[in-house]
């Protein structure tokens, strides 16, 4: 597993695994997929997925293949296509692992490095190198909650796809999409957000669901704006954060031109700013862990619930225009039997659909709750203990400078 | 070093100095030889007031002090010396005569003034409120403020505090009312609290500073506080600084008095101070610099934190500038100090126009680019002065870069307290729209909290401005100051070399006159030799009279420095700390709603 840099006493997995999943999925002994390790190369993340399983399906009982970001895209693609699983919350797809603000400073700071001191430039380069790591480690743990998540699915868990993505140990072929399947991506959602307004224009005579589709259409907006505003906060306190490292380091200097009493004094200010700096930045980043990712997750899962809610809705609409062709056709005796059938596949395509979505969405409620508890008390937690640190750092200095004078 | 709060601690730091310069003889005029020595010895061996306060004690207690002020016999700063307060050459007739019909009926005037004229006589509300109590019996005031200054010390603090802050003003929105109201002026009440406001505050510096030396001899003290008001409208409209001064030093007329000065005042002292005392040598301390830009903004009405924010920072400037002048033994007894504080009506200067922000950079950056380009190569005798300058300029360069990285935390501070803001919002709408009760609950504390984390933020960023960023900018202003002294002296070694090189002329063309044997030229050449002899000599003394100045300076400005990093840093830190322990309660209580969810 990647090195947990930071040091904390918490193994990394648990910290990030643990973000939208609820903490009994890993305990079931007949399936548990997890990545054990992660490897960044130019342009690309290979990611070890290790699988134990009492299963029969599999040939071995642990087992571990490599595979990158397109052969996750393809497994969830692959679920979202199927028929079968239109009355189930697909698990989001991992975002694609993204290190190009990252490139683009260390390269900044390549460029910049004749104009720094070498203290200044090690300094920063620790910090951005830190950057890297911890966006590394984030898109592994992305990564592993799709898998995760999947796994814990009853039904899901059990597809073949999903088992090959496992246990194949060759490289699954899998290419990225090319331009004009992208371009079909693109006029497929066009063409459903718009089927989407429709379908959602449908009244549901079902309470549930119609309480769920107001419900998840206003969360989901409420979502993506604290998911955004989070982002911008966070990145705010980053950037104060490097500012006080730099205040540290000019103090160095001045404290370092002679050997005076402020000199001194200078000198221990810029050692505790140093370390209030280091608690700062770790704040920011256990913000962004227990409260931007979580938000982000959840944006992407109610987006996912929303599509159940669309593909129902759809099945809904198709049921009732199969019990109008019926109607029609029975009106003027002619190809009965076919609009017969056409309705009953309708009709049966809609309950099967209706009865997993109820679970799903109850589901998705109580896994929702679970999640934001764990995160926010995580996060309160780390808050404080981090402030008391700070607490700690800034009375002890403070006791010494005036002691000094 | 300064802020508005507790313009108690550099007034402390003033007297903790071990001041060889100590002198009560306010009577010493500077435009004379300003050989050290006149200013070495207390005139007058009852008021001593420097020389008690050379050890360094530190701050005691409020209380016990107060004791030992009011034991103090009134009656020095009104019969002291009064004939020679006014036989200095004045500056101006008016002046002098003003002083003498002060002089003569100084209770009269002053007291038989009705509060309610304020419109007419602005001061004199501030005076009768000031001098009433002192008339009656000085003691008054100080058992008055004693009482009133532990737990108004405390509120002073905090509203002070805050005014630094910027937001939250109690006594300052009043100001920014007047901003475009015509000459509302101080009514009583603002008047009323400001003078309440000062005097806890100056009287908590007060018997502090007695109480370092706890002697029962009465301490000459200096206290200054500004306080600020609008006056005038539109653009004609100009700030308008209220200087209270308290003091027992006896070359005032009184011990406490309040005067009204506008910027270009306070340029105006500098400018006269800078042309008297530069040239001998001395650091003296330059006030901020103007800003067109700012004060538009605060003429032109614009109520934001902005406008409040400069006029706060301009305000504490002013106030940290008069300090350090006045701290400044030997700035203290120059006369247009003493008439900058007390005199009531003072003479627009108009030629402050050298003085704008960009007009003062220019000067320091002159002074400092003469020092680099002059080729001449000093001969140095003393190398002391060369490593000195060398890290005068280091220091000066890293304190630019310190200030630039201080600013950027200022400005990321305050984007962090407005995306806090928002993201409390939004967390606050996705709590309304969740759906599981404890959750929303939950949500929304969650929303409080950031919330709270945005206040937080904006007053860490002010005080990260205020208390860092302007301590930065304060000594790049000084260090200016160092370096022209510097240059100074540079130039007086000059203008011995130069001399030294014209006498070396004269006595050639002696010679030639000589040898060319024109008897009535030659009596001319004696005495040209003659004359330069005696520049050589007084320019050589000049040299290093000024030599000795600066390096007398450095040393103290160091010391200063020291003191007022020190100083400031931890009350900076102390700031830092004080948010700390705030986020940890606002935590706190929210983790068991986090806990409660279910």
């Amino acid at each position: 597993n990647t090195g947990n840099e930071w040091g904390t006493e918490e193994p990394l997995k648990e910290e990030v695994t643990g973000l939208a999943v609820n903490v009994d999925l890993q305990t079931d002994a007949t399936l548990q997929v997890d990545i054990s390790d992660a490897l960044s190369e130019r342009d690309k993340v290979k990611f070890t997925v290790h699988t134990k399983s009492t299963l029969p399906n599999f040939k071995q009982n642990e087992f571990s293949v490599v595979r990158q970001h397109e052969e996750f895209i393809w497994l969830h693609d692959s679920f979202v296509e199927n028929e079968e699983y239109a009355g189930y919350i697909i698990p989001p797809a991992p975002p694609r692992p993204d290190f190009d603000a990252s490139r683009e400073k260390l390269q900044k700071l390549g460029e910049g490095e004749g104009s720094m001191t070498k203290e200044e430039f090690t300094k920063m380069k620790q910090e951005l190198e830190a950057e890297y790591l911890a966006i590394f480690k984030k898109t592994v743990a992305m990564h592993e909650v799709f898998l995760c998540r999947v796994a814990a699915h009853p039904v899901l868990r059990k597809d073949m796809n999903f088992h090959v993505f496992l246990e194949y140990n060759q490289d699954l072929s899998v290419r990225g999409k090319n331009k004009r399947e992208k371009m079909e991506d693109f006029f497929k959602n066009v063409v459903k957000s718009a089927d989407g307004v429709l379908v959602a224009g449908v009244k549901d005579v079902d309470d549930f669901f119609e309480h769920e589709k107001t419900f998840l259409l206003e969360y989901h907006n409420r979502v993506k704006d604290a998911s955004s505003k989070s982002d911008r906060m966070i990145r705010s306190h980053k950037s104060a954060a490097d500012d006080i490292n730099r205040i540290a380091s000019t103090l160095y200097t001045l404290g370092t031109q002679d050997s005076t009493d402020v000199c001194k004094f200078f000198l221990k200010v810029s050692e505790l700013f140093e370390k209030t700096r280091k608690i700062e930045a770790r704040v920011a980043a256990d913000e962004d862990l227990k409260l931007a990712d979580l938000l982000k997750y959840y944006l992407r899962e109610s987006q996912a619930a929303k599509d159940l809610l669309y593909r129902r809705g759809r099945a809904l609409v198709d049921y009732e225009n199969a019990n109008k062709a019926l109607d029609k056709a029975r009106a003027k005796n002619k190809d009965v039997l076919q609009a017969e059938t056409s309705q009953q596949v309708c009709c049966q395509k809609f309950e099967k659909i209706s009865e997993s979505a109820k679970q799903e969405l109850i589901d998705f409620k109580t896994r929702r709750v679970a999640a934001f508890r764990k995160n926010l008390v995580e996060l309160a937690e780390l808050e404080l203990k981090h402030a008391k640190g700070n607490l700690q750092l800034l009375q002890s200095c403070v006791g010494v400078l005036k002691g000094d004078t | 070093f300064v802020t508005s709060e507790t313009s108690s601690a550099p007034m402390m730091n003033l007297f903790m100095e071990p001041a060889s310069e100590a002198s009560s003889g306010p009577m010493v005029d500077l435009l004379m030889d300003p050989a050290s020595d006149d200013l070495k010895e207390p005139p007058k061996p009852d008021i001593n007031p420097l020389a008690d306060i050379i050890n360094d004690a530190p701050l005691s207690e409020v209380k016990t002090p107060v004791a030992a002020m009011t034991q103090e016999p009134p009656s020095d700063l009104f019969d002291d010396e009064p004939s020679e307060l006014f036989a200095e050459p004045r500056q101006s007739n008016t002046a002098k005569q003003q002083q003498t019909s002060i002089f003569d009926e100084p209770d009269e005037d002053l007291f038989s003034e009705p509060l309610g004229e304020a419109l007419k006589k602005p001061q004199n509300d501030v005076f009768k409120e000031a001098l009433a109590p002192v008339a009656k019996d000085p003691t008054d005031i100080f058992t008055e403020e004693a009482i009133t200054t532990l737990p108004s010390a405390v509120s002073t603090v905090s509203v002070n505090s805050k005014t630094n802050g910027v937001h939250s003003d109690e006594e300052e929105p009043d100001i920014f009312a007047e901003a475009t109201v015509e000459l509302s002026l101080d009514s009583p009440r603002n008047d009323r609290k400001k003078k309440e406001a000062a005097k806890p505050s100056a009287s908590a510096s007060a018997p502090s500073v007695s109480a370092s030396a706890s002697k029962p001899q009465p301490k000459t003290l200096e206290e200054l506080i500004i306080a600020f008001h609008s006056t005038g409208d539109g653009m004609n409209a100009y700030m308008a600084y209220k200087v209270s001064t308290q003091t027992t030093l006896p070359m005032f007329r009184s011990k406490t008095f309040t005067v009204r000065r506008r910027f270009s005042d306070f340029l105006g002292l500098y400018e006269k101070l800078s042309d008297k005392h530069t040239l001998n040598g001395y650091i003296v301390p330059p006030p901020p610099e103007k800003s067109i830009m700012g004060m538009t903004k605060v003429k032109v009405g614009k109520e934001d934190n902005s406008s409040a924010e400069f006029v706060e920072r301009r305000r504490a400037a002013l106030e940290r500038y008069l300090q350090r002048v006045v701290f400044h033994p030997s700035l203290l007894q120059d006369p247009d100090v003493r008439e900058f504080l007390e005199r009531d009506d003072m003479p627009r200067a108009h030629n402050t126009q050298a003085l704008s922000g960009a007009g003062f950079l220019k000067m320091i950056n002159r002074a400092t680019d003469s020092l680099s380009k002059m080729t001449i190569k000093m001969n140095e005798s003393d190398v002391w002065f060369e490593e000195k300058l060398q890290e005068v300029e280091a220091e000066d360069q890293q304190l630019r870069k310190l200030h630039i990285m201080v600013d950027s935390l200022v400005g990321h501070r305050k984007e962090l307290s407005v995306n806090t803001g928002g993201f409390a919002k939004s967390v606050a709408m996705l709590g309304s729209s969740e759906d599981n009760t404890a959750l929303s609950r939950a949500l929304s504390q969650l929303a409080e909290v950031e919330d709270k984390m945005e206040q937080l933020h904006q007053e860490q960023a002010a005080s990260d401005s205020f208390c860092f960023a302007e301590l930065l900018a304060d000594y790049i202003r000084l260090l200016g100051s160092v370096r022209a002294s510097f240059d100074q002296r540079m130039k007086t070694w000059q203008r011995w070399q130069d001399a030294q090189n014209m006498l070396q002329k004269k006595r050639e063309t002696e010679a030639k006159l000589l040898w060319a044997n024109k008897p009535d030229k030659l009596q001319q050449a004696k005495d040209d030799i003659t004359e330069w002899e005696a520049k050589v000599t007084q320019y050589e003394r000049d040299f290093d009279r000024v030599s000795a100045t600066v390096r007398k300076e450095v040393l103290r400005f160091e010391k200063e420095k020291a003191r007022d990093f020190k100083k400031q840093i931890i009350k900076y830190l102390e700031s830092l700390l004080q948010s700390q322990q705030q986020l940890i309660k606002y935590w706190e209580a929210f983790l068991p709603e986090a806990k409660a969810i279910a």
